[in-house]
């Protein structure tokens, strides 16, 4: 374990806002689905980079479970934005209005 | 270190570009390059299977998914509309404090000890260091002590396509709407009908 875990930590809290960026900034849903992917994967390396310093397999398990949700989110996320792209024409998220309640 | 250094630097370089670039096949191939070197992080923390996994299921799977809807969508005419981007500047020093809480609180929780080592299981000890994160290894501690997180697994996988195809389809008539389809029909020839007589 040559390097530190600090350094783990830092790298990770930077690409998940990095993330958080994307999804406040940005207004094309296709790139808010991706910075949500930077997140899930900053998680994981935290995941994977403690694991390694406890020497604790859960982390990889809970590596693989958000590898898997991270899998899911993207599939409806984009399920959703097929859907309203075809009743909208425009998938502007501040534009569409249809999923208000 | 210098390979931890130069790795990180392509990690964020290639994170700020999937979100800065101006199309998302460019974010695209940005994320692509992210998760390649997130897969290269995983290895030299004796992840094997998780970075074939990302590899293959990030890589593989959702970025490729990621291709098709774009390419559905910008078939037609270019669906989004360019502007000004959605947050003023005025909300930067909030996201600045809640930075720096949380680098706060992941800092304390790096500080703190690790937990004792676990005991050893009865195939052999799991967490030793020259075994740790192989295939084997990860593939027994899924199987045996974390077996609830993997049916979890199966269960989010079942509805996310189940949840997928119910959005996606184009409208089914169901048995109600079959039924007041017929209703309609009947109703209609009867209206002929009286109209007939009439």
């Amino acid at each position: 374990m040559p390097v530190p875990i600090v350094n783990y930590v830092a790298l990770g809290s930077l690409m998940f806002f990095i993330g958080v960026i994307g999804v406040l900034v940005r207004r094309n849903p296709l790139i808010i689905l991706m910075s949500i992917e930077l997140m899930f994967n900053a998680a994981n390396l935290l995941f994977i980079a403690f694991a390694r310093v406890w020497l604790q397999n859960a982390g990889h398990i809970f590596a693989f479970l958000v590898i898997t949700v991270a899998a899911a989110e993207a599939a409806i996320g984009l399920a959703i934005v097929v859907t309203t792209f075809r009743s909208e024409k425009n998938v502007d998220v501040d534009e569409v209005r249809s999923l208000r309640g | 270190m210098i390979a931890f250094s130069i790795l990180g630097a392509i990690l964020v370089a290639s994170a700020v570009w999937t979100i800065s670039a101006r199309k998302p096949v460019y974010s695209v191939v940005a994320l692509l390059v992210n998760f390649a070197t997130l897969a290269v992080f995983y290895v030299t923390l004796s992840a094997e299977f998780l970075a074939v996994i990302q590899i293959i299921v990030y890589s593989g799977a959702i970025l490729v998914l990621f291709v098709f809807v774009i390419a559905l969508l910008s078939s037609g005419v270019a669906p989004f509309s360019a502007g000004p981007n959605r947050l003023p500047m005025i909300w930067l020093p909030a996201g600045i404090v809640v930075l720096s809480a949380l680098v706060f609180v992941i800092h304390a929780i790096a500080a703190a000890p690790a937990p004792p080592a676990p005991a050893a299981s009865p195939g052999g000890p799991v967490g030793a260091p020259g075994v740790f994160g192989s295939v084997a290894d990860f593939g027994k501690a899924l199987f045996t002590v974390h077996i609830l997180p993997f049916e979890v697994t199966a269960l989010i996988l079942m509805v996310a396509v189940i949840g997928v195809i119910t959005l996606t389809s184009e409208h089914i008539p169901s048995a109600a709407s079959r039924k007041s389809e017929a209703q309609v029909d009947r109703e209609m020839r009867e209206a002929i009908l009286r109209g007939g007589e009439r």
